[in-house]
């Protein structure tokens, strides 16, 4: 199967079209940068609490808000996890000392507004390994189940891990389901079910940056970046030629500014897989840019007959094939990644999935049209200098005629 | 020809098995199997649940401790040498960054006495550089290069007093390192499989410094009385300690006063144990002291028996008991609540105090569920990624396509072999690392298929088409690897966490893809044109 046999479009005819929507782009982008004051960094970057709780039964963003507002000062945010029960909630940390209360003040208010069974029993979902063994301990001597300390630790551990294997991540919703678990004895299964009750939520995950941290991990991954530009540069500049380079990188830093201002435009945040996925971009489109200006090198060592336009275009037209299906299968795993890859990585594979289209298009017409344009302007000085020569030697002819 | 494509083989053959053992072992049952993937295959925190902590060293504690002492040693010196003074004091610094600017402020001294003054600092206080303020008062600061020792000397000592008291816990796996290595404040303290931090952060966090004090008075109810008490002047070589509370005879309450320096300090502490109390069910913390200190400590009780022992721990007062004998070295912390904060104060006793308190900067706890969700979530993403390209690449190249599906299969058992062997933690940014390499190491397959279907349309047989289109493409090859390798090997340098996870697994995948895009896929290619039965068509 064959989609593209010997193509020939005239893709640097049409390059103002596609160069005045990518400045449309960018602008749209910046102008959102603009109004919005900066991208929306994530709490890595920003320092900030994020929790995610999953819970049995997810109550409504504003319950939640309202009910952490009683207790938290700062911004309060819930977000919604689509296609589960799920809420990540975040709040800002504004300075280090906030670091060592906000997670104790979320948990114990979540508790209280969603966990509403008070007494001794211990909640299954939001207890530890180690609050768990402590508290079955005496219990199990009480009702005379004997047991040695070793074996208890790995019957709270085989607990434990059924509840946290899915499709239960984390919430056990009736304790009559841990008689699944190798060892859980009728007997025991008393014990459990008079000692602990099942809560309605679990913690999935704690972060917690402080503002010092936020603000360096931030100075971090812009160096980072810019550094791995500015090493890429080098290795092209020296392949090839340094116009190669530097279109090369301009190319590259036109996809990362656009992505950046659809992030912002789609009001999504900027944490460090972001940035990774970023930097993916960056090796991705270069990668693409490369192909191109091999083949533009090769057929410029071939001496093609036409004009260097006419060499670039068909240079083009021939890694087009290659282009469009790398870029198809690449896209599809970052699709897949999209689709499948969780919550965690949405960010990331979001990130990938536009910057792909956006990093195999400005190959072709921002990085080529930018060898032109130098090549353009080399030739017009080049022909200016020619006339300047014979300028100053007709004037010179003019001179001895006097 | 043939032999030399022999070779090939065999050596693709070894370098599979290498892989597959390096990923498995020798497994001899199922279960086994499982086992020594879980055992090769390490996860992160991210995947397998765990805490991180990143604290920062407030390093001018140590500094102003340093000052503090070097003070206490001047006065007593310039006392020796006959130098009279009006004060000295310590500007304490305030913060992390002025740290190494504590310095030792003496006032006063008479011009006369200038020289004697200098002489004695010169000898005494070589770590400590003099400056005049004016005629009569100085500035003594550390030297550079001793700031620089003393504070790597903190930095060092944190790491391992926080390394024993995580120990001490039972996290075996728990690591502590620098954070980076420019930044040298920053510790990252990583737990894999501790769910709730809130008990090590405490057992950190708390000092445990234990000094013994000789009581010169008290106890008062209040700082505002025991000054009253005494005119209003605290006499020389004292301090107040303990809180103001309206009963002193409740646990901890009174203030009093004490001599300035404590006879026993926390170093001087041997070991300590929880022990059963004199009552049923209460816990003691015993302590035995070092040899030195058991012979000051025998000294000073013999000769103030009657009198009373101020026992404070982290600044408070725990007990001010009357000496009624004449002590060594053993001795005890009464009133532990429970069993487990008596082996706690043991295990805070033994590490010894941190040199410098510490603030958290960054925690992070990532729920077991959680990572088995990621690891579920990002094995279907894989999963998915490869079967929509091993589909495309089928329908697109034909027979090609199977060839490049053995090499793409390939190109994973090295990836995750190599993980293996390295001792690499993989990382849900390294399962994204590993499903993009999929998506990346198909374009040299595409690359190398595109130029032989254009050699082949120019007029080529098989077999130098085949040749001519490795050839040309692997220059392209080339150029695209080491780029992305170029950008990689920045992000491992500079980057941190998660981003370095990525940057590890596209760099061996990429270097992988190399191997197996051409080399692998040619000697294929090869094997199947220099059959018998010569090929007249590629599939292609």
């Amino acid at each position: 199967m064959e989609i593209f046999k010997q193509t020939n479009f005239d893709f640097l005819g049409k390059k103002w079209p596609f160069i005045i929507l990518s400045l449309v782009l960018t602008a749209a982008g910046l102008v959102s940068l603009a109004v919005k004051g900066g991208p929306k960094y994530g709490i890595d970057f920003n320092g900030g609490a994020l929790m995610d709780v999953n819970f049995i039964k997810r109550p409504p963003a504003e319950a939640i808000r309202s009910a952490l507002r009683q207790k938290i000062s700062g911004e309060i945010e819930v977000q919604e996890v689509s296609n589960s029960q799920e809420a990540l909630i975040s709040t800002d940390v504004r300075d280090e000392r906030a670091l060592q209360v906000v997670r104790a003040d979320m948990i114990s208010t979540l508790n209280s507004a969603f966990n509403p069974q008070s007494g001794s029993k211990l909640d299954m979902n939001t207890a530890g390994q180690a609050a768990l063994t402590d508290h079955l301990r005496d219990a199990f001597q009480k009702a005379s189940i004997a047991m040695s300390d070793d074996q208890l630790t790995a019957l709270v551990k085989r607990i434990t891990d059924y509840r946290d294997t899915p499709p239960r991540s984390g919430l056990i919703r009736n304790l009559d389901e841990l008689s699944n678990v190798a060892g859980v004895t009728p007997n025991i299964l008393n014990v459990i079910k008079q000692e602990c009750w099942a809560g309605n939520f679990t913690i999935r995950n704690v972060e917690i940056v402080g503002p010092k941290i936020g603000a360096d991990l931030r100075q971090q991954a812009i160096n980072v970046v810019l550094i791995a530009l500015g090493a890429m540069l080098i290795y092209i500049a020296f392949r090839f030629e340094w116009i190669y380079g530097v279109a090369a990188v301009i190319a590259v830093f036109h996809d990362t500014i656009i992505t950046i201002g659809l992030f912002s435009i789609f009001n999504k945040q900027i944490d460090l897989t972001v940035i990774a996925a970023l930097l993916t971009l960056v090796g991705y489109s270069m990668n693409d840019t490369i192909v191109t200006f091999d083949r533009i090198r090769e057929n410029l060592r071939l001496q093609r007959r036409g004009s260097f336009t006419e060499i670039v275009n068909t240079s083009i037209n021939q890694t087009l094939s290659r282009t469009i299906l790398t870029s198809g299968l690449t896209f599809l795993t970052a699709l897949s990644l999209y689709l499948f890859g969780g919550q965690v990585l949405n960010g990331f594979s979001f990130a990938l999935v536009i910057g792909i289209i956006i990093g195999t298009y400005s190959s072709i017409f921002i990085a080529s049209p930018i060898l032109i344009f130098w090549q353009d302007l080399a030739e017009s000085r080049k022909r200016k200098r020619r006339t300047a020569v014979i300028d100053s030697r007709s004037r010179g002819v003019a001179k001895t005629a006097k | 020809m043939k032999r030399h494509l022999r070779f090939k083989f065999v050596f693709i053959l070894v370098v599979i098995l290498v892989g597959i053992y390096g990923i498995i072992g020798l497994p001899r049952s199922k279960d086994q199997l499982v086992e020594n993937w879980h055992k090769n295959i390490r996860l992160g925190l991210d995947l397998r649940g765990g805490t991180y902590l990143v604290l920062q060293v407030q390093q001018q504690d140590a500094f102003n401790a340093e000052a503090g002492t070097a003070s206490e040693r001047l006065k007593d010196a310039l006392g020796k040498a006959a130098v009279p003074y009006s004060d000295i004091e310590v500007a304490e610094a305030k913060s992390l960054d002025d740290a190494k600017n504590a310095a030792i402020l003496v006032k006063g001294v008479p011009s006369t006495q200038a020289g004697s003054f200098r002489s004695v600092v010169t000898e005494q206080f070589g770590q400590w550089l003099l400056a005049p303020l004016n005629v009569t008062d100085y500035r003594l600061t550390m030297k550079p290069s001793e700031a620089l020792t003393l504070w790597g000397r903190v930095l060092a000592q944190t790491k391992n007093t926080i390394d024993k008291k995580i120990n001490a816990l039972g996290l075996s796996e728990a690591t502590v390192q620098q954070r980076r290595e420019d930044i040298d404040s920053q510790l990252l303290v990583q737990m894999p499989g501790v769910d709730d931090p809130g008990r090590v952060k405490q057992i950190i966090q708390t000092a445990a410094v234990l000094d013994l004090y000789d009581v010169r008075g008290g106890p008062y109810a209040s700082r505002e009385e025991a000054l009253a008490q005494n005119n209003g002047v605290l006499p020389p070589g004292t301090r107040l300690i303990g809180n103001s509370s309206p009963d002193p005879n409740t646990r901890g309450g009174g203030v009093y006063l004490v001599s300035r320096t404590p006879i026993v300090r926390g170093p001087d502490i041997r070991d300590a144990r929880p022990q059963q109390g004199d009552l049923p069910a209460a816990w003691d913390t015993g302590f035995v002291l070092s040899q030195d200190a058991a012979k000051r400590f025998a000294t000073y009780t013999g000769s103030h028996v009657g009198q009373r022992l101020a026992i404070v721990l982290d600044g408070k007062v725990l007990s001010a008991p009357r000496i009624e004998n004449q002590i060594s070295d053993t001795g005890r912390i009464t009133g532990a609540r429970t069993q487990e904060e008596a082996s706690d104060l043991a295990l805070n006793l033994r590490a010894g105090s941190l040199p410098a308190s510490v603030v958290y900067l960054q925690e992070n706890t990532v729920g077991p569920s959680l990572g088995a969700d990621s690891i579920r979530e990002g094995f279907i993403a894989g999963i998915a990624g490869v079967l929509a390209v091993i589909l495309v690449m089928l329908i697109y190249y034909k027979k090609s396509g199977v060839n490049a599906t053995l090499a793409l299969i390939l190109n994973a058992i090295i990836l995750i072999a190599c993980l293996s062997y390295f001792e690499a933690v993989l990382t849900l940014p390294g399962i994204a690392g590993i499903i993009l390499t999929i998506g990346m190491a198909v374009d040299s397959n595409v690359l190398i298929f595109e130029r032989i279907r254009e050699e082949v349309r120019a007029g080529k047989t098989p077999l130098p088409a085949v040749d001519t289109g490795f050839n040309k493409a692997l220059l392209t090859i080339i150029d695209t690897h080491v780029t992305t390798i170029v950008s990689c090997a920045i992000l491992f340098l500079f980057g941190s966490g998660p981003v370095k996870g990525f940057a590890v697994t596209l760099v061996i995948g990429l270097a992988a893809n190399v191997f197996t895009a051409v080399f692998v896929s040619k000697a294929i290619f090869d094997w199947e044109l220099t059959r018998p039965r010569p090929v007249t068509a590629l599939s292609i």
